[in-house]
């Protein structure tokens, strides 16, 4: 029996984060009330026209320039056409012909061995991306169904990637790559929960080595990673199964059921759609000035993957850190914050950041992670605490708890100190040395591992030493008077 | 010294400016005139929709309040204005005389009912057209015919059949209407009025309701070409809601009216002057020239090799666009909603095939094939090729004259009836306006005498891009010297 | 003789989505073809190398820059619905297709 091989496409789309919509200046927004976010423009009204929304294109662009996609020079608007309630013109501007972005690619991440190993990387080709408007939101009832249009108009980029991933795992690790990239340019929020992302699967398989594509199965609006993730795995078994016994897979359209776990045909009751695109007569083409792409260029964040590649090289940061904070923009920018005062102990910084300052935001908001915006504890006082302990003037046993009132208070490390007397002290000579020779006798083993050249066994005296002290001994001091008496042993 | 009514109605509307400013007389006085006119013969004429005449009265009080106070916002503050009923104002139906929006009052207003407001000018009426502004008799209004004040068993033409019926009529001194391919020219032609379709972009489309996107405009129609260049100069200009809106600088046309200027040249096309011609119209046509002749213009005969592919170009482009345009009336948000639906989507089927009349639903679906899949390219996609022809013909012929001079239709106005059973015979009345649609120009049709059986015959003046200034010129020209003086008997 | 195009009018009506009386049907189907038959005038045109022109003059398409306005009241937007519950439109049950 042959080995089979999947191939999918995605055709991911992303609401971009505007003040305004895409074609009028009714703002954007989500959870507000019905109808609240409208005008003539967005209802449809008759004698309505369509003007667009610069920063909407410009952000559509940094997503191209994000991914090395080609920006043409000239953008054109057509029409698609087809009815539905939540659609106010009946027709959708998009971009057939003339999109924002042509080509591209994105490098992705696979899960690694361990939570704490990098994956492998790939590369994933973008077909192209292009803008168009999104759709406002039907709820259904029993008897009938309510529109609001709300959502309507919100400036949506629709991001069309070439057949070139062959599984489960590499779709969601594409989406995740797009959305931490789109978050870091501030280009879109990327919250598949409020319907900012949303992505559609083409799903087919076929026996390895085989050039030509089956028929594939469109299964549309997957709104989660779990989605996403469920229903392509179920697809790939679903029709590896019939290939199997012989059969046929139908090129259609299915329903992903997350609760049952599985997909099924539509059949659709109309004929196959035809959309009967033209150029919107409303609008003219548009030549982008190239001087503003360069800009836009310019203001860029650095990519994901190169920041983390450039911390693990320039810093020496783990993986373990650099898979939080540089899959984060908010703690990349927080760490690079504290990073640019300081110039110094990236480790202990990034180590700060990832987890103490995540343990704190996780327990401040009891689900997920109180807002960056609403952190007290600002990146230049985390820098100058650091500065103290490097200092010698704070232990790291203290500064857990000296940062814990940092971080809800907002104060300086050294007023928390002040606070509450928390000084080091220049240690009596006798005292620390007198704590240390206790410790060494208390175990031989080590001192002798010590001796041996084991430099990392010195660390089990220290402990002691810290704790004897009461966590107020210089820990540099302490490790200098351990080796002394240690080598003299 | 208040102005008889008699002589409010058969003044020009730039003379009743002057006398409002000289204070011979008040808003109240023209619009209780206009109003009283209406009463007395619309159920004749039909131009009229509906008028709401407190809200006008009520509006010249405010204008007459304003001048009294010395802040009158423009020298045409207080006068009445026809309004096609296709063109939005707050609060105004905006039935574009179909069923669908029968009910429906317009919650806002577009930049030419802002730019009427701040002049101070006052919307008189809402003006029957045929459905959609798709026609060219008005015979299309799911509402009422409007009969030709000349003669009421002839058409007014169309689609702005109701603006240059009540213009006619004196039922108002002005008005405005909407052009997509003649449906003001040719309605102007029929009912011996001035009517004017700017060069595309030069009007904002903002609050008209659209047929044609890449055709419609609105313009003016008046008892002279003063006065339809003092209404042009009141709706021109750039729109920053209308991207399709011209941002260049634009010349006052009532400016360039009144400025010096030489005779040019006209050229008459060849392809306008052959088989099909009514014999009167060519014969009136003939005295047109001899008359640019006598004023001291030159005349030159030039050819528009693409003219005869203009209707089917027109009809393809038109109704590809009409199609997508019309798509919004669905029974959902604000139109008429059918009773009979079942779920949703029979919601559309059916509340649209009870809101259309025959030749929207013609439209409708003739747009819908000429997009759809597979046909694109030989229809829609070509006729955009074809309309670049035409275009350039017209380009190239202005390398030689100053501007176009053609009849405005082939006949005078055809009866009612004849023409509503033959789509094609009346598409070919628009075949004199339709190319300057296509080509985007501004174009002119003037009275120039009755025919034989007392119906008015028109010219057509078709100028360079955004030169409404200098076409008018040479409109006025004519008129000056060759003044329509002719009334309707009602 | 000028060809005379095939109308699917059954097809044609369900994409502008109208409902069509069968005298509807017959009179568009007809009159259709002939409209069509007409226009296959342009099938005689050479357009290589024309540029189809989706708009009268050359010009640019503005950009506005993204400034959120006044939205409407929900009110207002919703001032002409024929049914409206919530400040949301109500339409009959939408019986979903692809």
């Amino acid at each position: 029996m042959p080995e089979y091989e999947a191939v999918i496409g995605l055709e991911v789309h992303v609401q971009l984060k505007t003040a305004s919509k895409m074609f009028t200046d009714a703002p954007t927004g989500f959870g507000q009330p019905p109808n609240s976010l409208t005008n003539a423009v967005v209802m449809g009204l008759p004698g309505t026209l369509p003007v667009l929304n610069k920063g909407a294109i410009e952000q559509a662009i940094k997503f191209g320039l994000i991914f090395g996609s080609e920006i043409p020079e000239v953008f054109q608007w057509d029409r698609k056409n087809y009815f539905y309630p939540d659609s106010p013109k009946n027709y959708q501007l998009t971009q057939m012909d003339a999109p924002v972005c042509v080509g591209g690619e994105v490098e992705i991440e696979l899960a690694g061995p361990s939570r704490n190993q990098a994956g492998e990387h790939k590369v994933i080709h973008l077909d192209h991306a292009h803008l168009e408007e999104d759709v406002g939101k039907l709820t259904h009832f029993t008897k009938d169904s309510l529109v609001d249009y709300n959502r309507a108009g919100t400036p949506l980029l629709e991001i069309v990637t070439k057949p070139d991933l062959h599984s489960a795992e590499e779709a969601v690790a594409l989406l995740q790559s797009i959305r931490m990239h789109l978050m870091s340019a501030g280009v879109s929020d990327c919250d598949m929960e409020k319907g900012q992302m949303r992505c559609d699967a083409n799903v087919s398989v076929r026996p390895k080595g085989q050039e030509a594509l089956n028929p594939r199965a469109e299964m549309k609006n997957l709104n989660s990673i779990t989605g996403v993730k469920n229903a392509i795995s179920y697809e790939i078994k679903r029709q590896t199964r019939v290939y199997e016994k012989g059969g046929t897979v139908a090129q259609e359209t299915r329903r992903w059921d997350a609760d049952a776990g599985h997909t099924s045909s539509m059949r659709s009751k109309e004929e196959a759609h035809d959309y009967r695109y033209f150029p919107d007569p409303d609008l003219l083409p548009v030549h982008f000035p190239r001087d503003r792409i360069e800009e836009l260029q310019a203001e860029l964040p650095e990519g994901v993957f190169d920041l983390q590649r450039r911390y693990e090289k320039d810093f020496g940061l783990p993986y373990t850190l650099t898979s939080v904070i540089c899959y984060d923009h908010e703690l990349a920018a927080y760490f690079e914050e504290a990073m640019t005062d300081y110039g110094k102990n990236p480790k202990a910084l990034a180590n700060y950041v990832a987890n103490e300052l995540q343990r704190e935001r996780s327990q401040a908001e009891g689900d997920g992670y109180l807002p960056m915006e609403s952190v007290r504890l600002k990146p230049d006082a985390l820098a100058r605490m650091v500065r103290l302990i490097d200092e010698g003037k704070l232990t790291k046993q203290l500064a857990k708890d000296v940062l814990v009132q940092m971080f809800l208070s907002g104060q300086e490390a050294q007023s928390v100190m002040d606070e509450k007397g928390i000084k080091v002290e220049e240690q009596d000579a006798g005292e620390l040395e007198q704590w240390c020779r206790d410790a060494v006798a208390g175990n031989a083993i080590a001192a002798q591992q010590v001796r041996d050249g084991n430099d990392k066994a010195i660390n089990s005296f220290i402990g002691p030493v810290m704790k004897a002290s009461r966590g107020k001994a210089n820990p540099q001091a302490v490790r200098e008077v351990l080796l002394k008496i240690i080598q003299e042993g | 010294m208040a102005m008889e009514p008699q002589s409010i109605l058969q003044a020009s509307a730039f003379d009743l400016g002057k006398a409002l400013h000289k204070g011979e007389t008040t808003s109240r006085e023209i619009c209780s005139a206009f109003l009283d006119r209406v009463e007395a013969v619309d159920d004749r004429v039909g131009a009229f929709l509906s008028i709401d005449p407190e809200k006008v009265l009520s509006a010249a009080d405010a204008s007459d309040a304003r001048r009294a106070a010395g802040e009158e916002l423009s020298p045409l503050d207080g006068l009445p204005v026809g309004i096609k009923d296709v063109i939005a104002i707050e609060g105004e139906s905006l039935t574009c005389a179909s069923r669908i929006l029968e009910q429906f009052k317009s919650p806002y207003t577009g930049m030419v009912g802002n730019k009427l407001l701040a002049a101070g000018l006052i919307p008189f009426g809402r003006l029957n057209m045929d459905e959609f502004a798709m026609g060219s008799s008005t015979e299309n209004s799911a509402f009422k015919k409007t009969g030709n004040p000349w003669n009421s068993d002839h058409a007014p033409g169309g689609s702005s059949g109701g603006s240059a019926a009540a213009v006619a009529a004196r039922q108002c001194p002005w008005s405005l209407g909407s052009d997509t391919g003649g449906s003001i020219r040719q309605p102007a032609a029929f009912c011996g009025v001035v009517g004017l379709k700017p060069t595309y972009g030069r009007v904002s489309r903002f609050g008209l309701v659209a047929f044609a996107s890449s055709l419609d405009q609105i313009g003016p129609m008046g008892r002279s070409v003063e006065d339809v260049a003092a209404l042009l100069d009141v709706i021109s200009g750039h729109d920053p809601m209308d991207s399709t809106s011209w941002a260049g600088e634009l010349e006052p046309a009532s400016v360039q009216l009144h400025m010096p200027h030489e005779p040019g040249t006209l050229g008459l096309p060849r392809e306008y002057f052959g088989k099909g011609i009514d014999p009167e119209v060519r014969e009136h046509l003939d005295k047109v020239i001899e008359a640019y002749e006598g004023l001291g213009y030159t005349i030159k005969e030039i050819s528009l090799p693409h003219t005869e592919l203009a209707v089917p170009t027109y009809y393809i482009i038109a109704t590809a666009e009409a199609s997508s345009n019309l798509s919004r009336y669905d029974g959902v948000r604000y139109t008429h909603r059918s009773e009979k639906a079942a779920d949703a989507v029979d919601l559309y089927y059916q509340s649209r095939g009870e809101g259309f009349g025959a030749e929207v639903k013609r439209r409708v679906i003739l747009g819908s094939y000429v997009l759809s899949s597979g046909y694109y390219d030989a229809y829609y996609k070509r006729a955009q090729q074809v309309r670049t022809l035409i275009r350039d013909d017209f380009l190239k012929a202005f390398k030689e004259v100053d501007a176009i001079l053609t009849p405005t239709t082939p006949t005078p106005a055809f009866r009612i009836g004849e023409k509503i059973n033959d789509p094609i015979s009346m598409y070919l009345a628009d075949i004199f306006t339709i190319s300057v649609n296509l080509a985007g120009l501004p174009g002119l049709s003037m009275p120039c005498g009755l025919s034989s059986k007392g119906l008015p015959i028109g010219f057509q003046l078709i100028g360079q891009p955004f030169a409404e200034g200098a076409l008018l010129q040479t409109g006025l020209a004519y008129e000056s010297r060759h003044p329509f003086t002719a009334e309707p008997e009602l | 003789m000028q060809e005379r195009p095939e109308v699917d009018i059954d097809k044609l009506a369900m994409l502008a989505r109208i409902q069509l009386t069968e005298e509807e049907k017959a009179a568009y189907g007809s009159q259709l073809a002939d409209i069509l038959g007409f226009f296959q005038k342009l099938q005689e045109v050479d357009v290589t190398g024309i540029r189809p022109m989706a708009h009268p003059f050359e010009a640019e398409a503005p950009l506005r820059e993204d400034v959120a306005g006044t939205p409407w009241a929900p009110g207002r937007s919703l001032s002409n619905a024929p049914a409206s519950r919530e400040d949301q439109v109500v339409v009959p049950k939408v019986v979903e297709d692809a």
